[in-house]
């Protein structure tokens, strides 16, 4: 599969992660030949057989609806990169 | 002291011949030391190691010595340790200072074991040569221009060098058995479910299972009973009872049946790693064991769909490191979206942001029935495989790495070579199995490990298989030049 620059563009932009200019012809070599790996996959008919997510086939756990969990948010936001009042600090959303 | 594994080092802390503090200002100062030539190491943390000791020495004094009690262990750095930083190798996370302790971290703790630090790794476990780590590469002690493996490399580094008697470490694709190979040690990968997940850094879900790594089978037989079971903090961990791993050591493995899969000694394979490995089998037939060839034609795939199932799982569980609320944050973002960008973009490393691209592709609309869905249709196929296999013969031996322990900067540039030395260990990972990695041999000064893959939950049986090859075979006993 060979990628082009506007993929990756694409790509970066939807895993929100900012690629300098000078890389992305590196991005683009290297993603295009890990697909071409990908792709032996192509070898096996793959048709009826029913898609495994997970190695245990175990159901999923239920508990009761009660609450377990303490606040510990002052604890947890100790290593917040920055925050008021209680709050996570972001730029500005709304003007 | 440092030469003694657990087995040895109980004995003497509970004859007094040594205190717990003794032991570990000792395990400290070589840490130090040798950590300046290594660099397996992320943080070593002596101020934790010296108080934990004296809880040990406690415990001791009042004869409620466990047999773990005032043993020193590195944690490998994907585990969060409460009050003391946890980086998983990333730029990301260096800064980070975690606010619990993993469940495992936990449990050691509670079996009053000493840490002594945190080991390097790959950038959140995605490598196998500990290059990606933001902190520098590890180098393997049996010759410092060659890589130790990955992701685990700090924590096979240390245990290979005797600079502590056990460490943690993680396996997705092979991160505890392949640098267990590269480094001479024993590196076992529980069965998925087996030893909880809370607290462990995620890469990918599905895949992720921590493990011991240690000189001796008895060794991680050891921690096995103090880590593994079932932790309702964990959502698919395995309810399963927990044996004692140490009862079946000793058992004779006569009549045992093993498999050895001809697509795992085909062309790919160095003749010369293909030879130990059938030499080490020959050592098990000698005490009963009965061989015979099986296949396993779906194993070829392994690589494509663990390269597909990885990323894409990766890509959902790093969405998390948005530098909003822990972890890296870039300077004077625009607005929202140069904040994630550019905090993603500057905290991870190339290789992470390698995977994350393929998963986010993989994962997206168009191109998931064709990717992601196909890849785990297949996995059910290789997983079936080894069912059926498994029915047959009791284990599976075949090599853990291609190869012994490659140089440094050799493929760093090469993903795709890279990615095709964990030919013999993911598809362990996408059935969900435990395996086992020993030394089995040395290969122009190079440890080689051999791999014995069980049915799900029967590490009982790994450890003992492994524990009788020991006891016949020198290989685990050997240390690298220097470090003896």
């Amino acid at each position: 599969m060979l990628l082009h620059k506007s993929d990756i563009d694409k790509i970066a932009w939807l895993a929100r992660l900012a690629i300098a200019e000078h890389d992305v012809s590196n991005y683009t070599r290297d993603l295009s030949n890990i697909l071409d790996l990908v792709e032996q996959m192509d070898q096996v008919e793959t048709g009826e057989i029913e898609a495994m997510a997970h190695p245990l086939e175990i159901p999923a756990r239920l508990r009761p609806d009660e609450i377990t969990e303490n606040n510990q948010k002052d604890h947890f936001q100790q290593v917040a990169p920055a925050v008021k009042n209680g709050h996570y600090l972001v730029p500005k959303v709304i003007e | 002291m440092h030469k003694k594994n657990i087995a040895e080092l109980v004995q003497v802390l509970q004859h007094r011949d040594i205190s717990s503090v003794e032991l570990t200002r000792l395990v400290l100062e070589r840490c130090t030391n040798i950590n300046q030539k290594l660099n397996c190491f992320i943080s070593i943390t002596p101020e934790h190691a010296l108080l934990q000791a004296k809880l040990a020495d406690e415990k001791i004094n009042q004869g409620n010595a466990g047999p773990l009690t005032g043993i020193p262990i590195a944690q490998k750095d994907i585990f969060c340790t409460d009050g003391v930083k946890t980086s998983c190798g990333s730029k990301m996370l260096d800064n980070f200072i975690a606010p619990y302790d993993a469940t495992v971290v936990e449990k050691l703790n509670n079996a009053g074991m000493v840490m002594i630090g945190k080991t390097n790794m790959d950038e959140f476990a995605m490598g196998s040569s500990n290059e990606t780590s933001f902190y520098g590469p590890v180098l393997n002690p049996w010759d410092m221009d060659r890589v130790p493996g990955g992701s685990s490399g700090g924590s096979a580094a240390a245990v290979a060098a005797r600079l502590v008697p056990v460490a943690t470490g993680t396996d997705t694709g092979g991160s505890i058995r392949q640098p267990a190979s590269l480094c001479g040690i024993t590196g076992l990968k529980p069965t998925y479910g087996r030893i909880s997940r809370y607290g462990m850094i995620a890469f990918a879900s599905s895949l992720d299972q921590g493990g011991p790594m240690t000189r001796t089978a008895e060794d991680a037989a050891l921690i096995m009973n103090a880590i593994a079971g079932f932790d309702e903090r964990d959502s698919t961990s395995a309810e399963n009872p927990v044996e004692d791993y140490t009862q079946h050591l000793n058992n004779s493995i006569a009549g045992l049946k093993i498999g050895l899969p001809k697509e795992y000694f085909d062309e790919q394979l160095n003749p010369d790693i293909g030879r130990i490995i059938h030499e080490g089998v020959k050592e098990l037939e000698k005490l009963g064991a009965n061989v015979k060839e099986i296949s396993l034609p779906g194993s070829k795939l392994s690589i494509p769909v663990y390269y597909v199932v990885a990323p894409a799982e990766c890509s959902s569980n790093l969405a998390r490191f948005d530098g909003v609320r822990f972890g890296y944050r870039c300077n004077d973002p625009e607005d929202l979206s140069d904040l994630y960008c550019r905090s993603r973009g500057e905290g991870f490393g190339r290789e992470v942001k390698r995977r994350i691209m393929i998963g986010t592709y993989v994962l997206s609309a168009g191109y998931y029935d064709a990717y992601y869905l196909k890849a785990q249709k297949i996995r059910r196929l290789i997983r079936d495989e080894f069912r059926q296999a498994l029915s047959k013969v009791d284990v599976i031996i075949g090599p853990t790495a291609p190869g012994p322990a490659f140089r440094i900067n050799e493929l760093l540039d090469d993903p795709i070579t890279m990615y095709l030395s964990d030919i013999y260990t993911v598809s362990v990972n996408l059935a969900g199995l435990p395996a086992i990695s020993i030394p089995a041999g040395m290969l122009g000064g190079l440890p080689v490990g051999m791999q014995v893959i069980g049915n799900y939950f029967a590490e009982p049986r790994l450890l003992n298989i492994a524990h009788r090859f020991q006891q016949v075979t020198h290989w685990h006993k050997l240390a690298p030049a220097g470090f003896d």
